[in-house]
């Protein structure tokens, strides 16, 4: 049980501060200071499951992650009626919000009435994921890690490949979108790697990477001032305490701005999706 | 401590299967919650209000139309029942203006008949009475003469005669009178 529980408290986990604190008693100022690095998002598996299924801390952050989801929707949709309660406001107010404010800003009613489960499936994905990261307790988001940031860039670029080849034909969408219109033949031999790359590796490449570096960079700084003010509390000597006022107003400003750029992220892969999806059936 | 190390470089953006594998659970597990459930009802209730809104919004239309139609109709009514009320009022006027005129003429001829009659009546009378005085003038006037002759007068041939005689007189006097 200790081996499960020490991981689930993480950056917050006084036990591994007391360790800091024990491996160096008296320890003088920046000496005993932990801070974050990439290690603590590869933590050691909890459980295994033959040799090479293991769940590990960031894998019970996602499912309780998952588990808000699948709850709020079902609070939220579960009576669905003309006048709506305060849950199917709320919910309604979300999908609304990814409705009117992302997938149509990108793509015509239809369209993105079409594609609002999947763009929904996106933003709110990613969300759930990303809010994790200030959440005490769990303090991390799991999109720090590849594979889901991965996965969902994957499902994006599909989603606007296949929309792109539905509305002109496999062989007119590559050519239209390889071979832009109006363009001298000479200059195809410049624009056509450009728009290869462009296209159809750089769009999911940076849709993966923006959201993932995001998370890793938020969980870094959230981290870098919880552990200072630990460490300027609970090690400093004298004056140099009082900075620690100074470290923790300043986590409370970064855990809001991480909040803001959890939604903004969310906000930003589903836009691009629907942009990616809009521009696919639009080009010629 | 409890943490692993870390991939490295190019190995931070190669996920392993396990990794992978949780992350397409929990993902189909979102996708099931949001895509096929949370979204579609979320248009269902959303299709419902506005088909809801679509159909108040005719149904105030419609009764606002009706609601015209009969304020026309009502309108119309009214106009037609003050032509008639005005149209009535007329009607009497001109009749009480007619009854009044055939009262009028009627009256005046009654009156004149009334009056004809009168006088034929007077004019008759006084004929009869003429006639009447005439003779007792004669007889009055041959009795006073019988009286005031007396008896001297018995020859009937004679009296006849002074008769005749004052009668003619009085004839020529009265026709005398009449000339003058």
């Amino acid at each position: 049980m200790a081996r499960l529980w020490r991981p689930l408290l993480g950056v917050m986990d006084l036990s591994s501060i007391s360790g800091v604190l024990a491996a160096e008693p008296g320890g003088g100022e920046g000496t005993g200071m932990h801070m974050p690095s990439i290690d603590e998002l590869y933590p050691e598996p909890f459980w295994r499951i033959g040799t090479w299924f293991e769940f590990n801390r960031l894998d019970l952050v996602r499912l309780i992650a998952i588990g808000a989801v699948v709850l709020l929707v079902y609070l939220g949709a579960r009576r669905t009626r003309m006048v709506p309660g305060r849950g199917q406001s709320t919910f309604e107010l979300a999908v609304g919000f990814v409705h009117h404010q992302i997938a149509e800003t990108a793509m015509p009613p239809a369209m993105a009435r079409r594609y609002l489960p999947f763009i929904a499936w996106i933003f709110f994905s990613v969300l759930a994921l990303n809010l994790t990261g200030v959440i005490p307790f769990l303090n991390v988001s799991s999109n720090a890690l590849v594979a889901v940031p991965m996965i969902l860039a994957v499902c994006a670029w599909i989603a606007f490949v296949a929309q792109g080849i539905r509305a002109h034909g496999a062989g007119h969408y590559f050519a239209d979108a390889l071979f832009p219109k109006g363009a001298p033949k000479i200059m195809y031999a410049l624009l056509t790697p450009i728009e290869l790359l462009s296209t159809f590796i750089l769009r999911p490449v940076t849709l993966c990477v923006r959201l993932m570096a995001n998370m890793i960079a938020g969980h870094f700084l959230l981290t870098a001032f919880f552990m200072m003010t630990s460490y300027l509390f609970l090690q400093a000597s004298g004056l140099v305490k009082t900075v620690g006022i100074l470290t923790s107003a300043a986590s409370l400003v970064f855990v809001l701005f991480e909040i803001f750029v959890a939604c903004l992220q969310a906000y930003i892969f589903a836009l691009l999706t629907s942009v990616y999806i809009g521009l696919a059936k639009e080009e010629h | 401590m409890w943490l692993a190390s870390a991939p490295e470089g190019i190995g931070l953006f190669v996920p392993p299967w396990d990794e992978v594998i949780i992350s397409l659970i929990c993902l189909a597990i979102t996708a099931l919650a949001v895509a096929k459930y949370g979204v579609p009802r979320y248009l269902e209730v959303l299709d419902k209000r506005a088909l809801a809104i679509e159909g108040g919004i005719k149904r105030a239309e419609e009764a606002e139309a009706e609601i015209a139609a009969i304020r026309a109709g009502l309108e119309g009514e009214k106009e037609a029942a003050r032509v008639e009320a005005a149209k009535v009022r007329e009607d009497a006027r001109a009749d009480a203006a007619a009854i009044l005129a055939e009262a009028k003429t009627k009256a005046g001829e009654e009156a004149r008949r009334i009056q004809e009659s009168a006088q034929r009546q007077i004019d008759s009378e006084r004929r009869s009475a003429e006639v009447s005085l005439r003779q007792d003038l004669g007889t009055l006037a041959t009795d006073l003469a019988e009286k005031i002759v007396g008896e001297s007068l018995k020859d009937s041939a004679l009296a006849s005669r002074v008769i005749d005689r004052f009668l003619a007189d009085l004839e020529s006097q009265t026709t005398a009178g009449k000339g003058a």
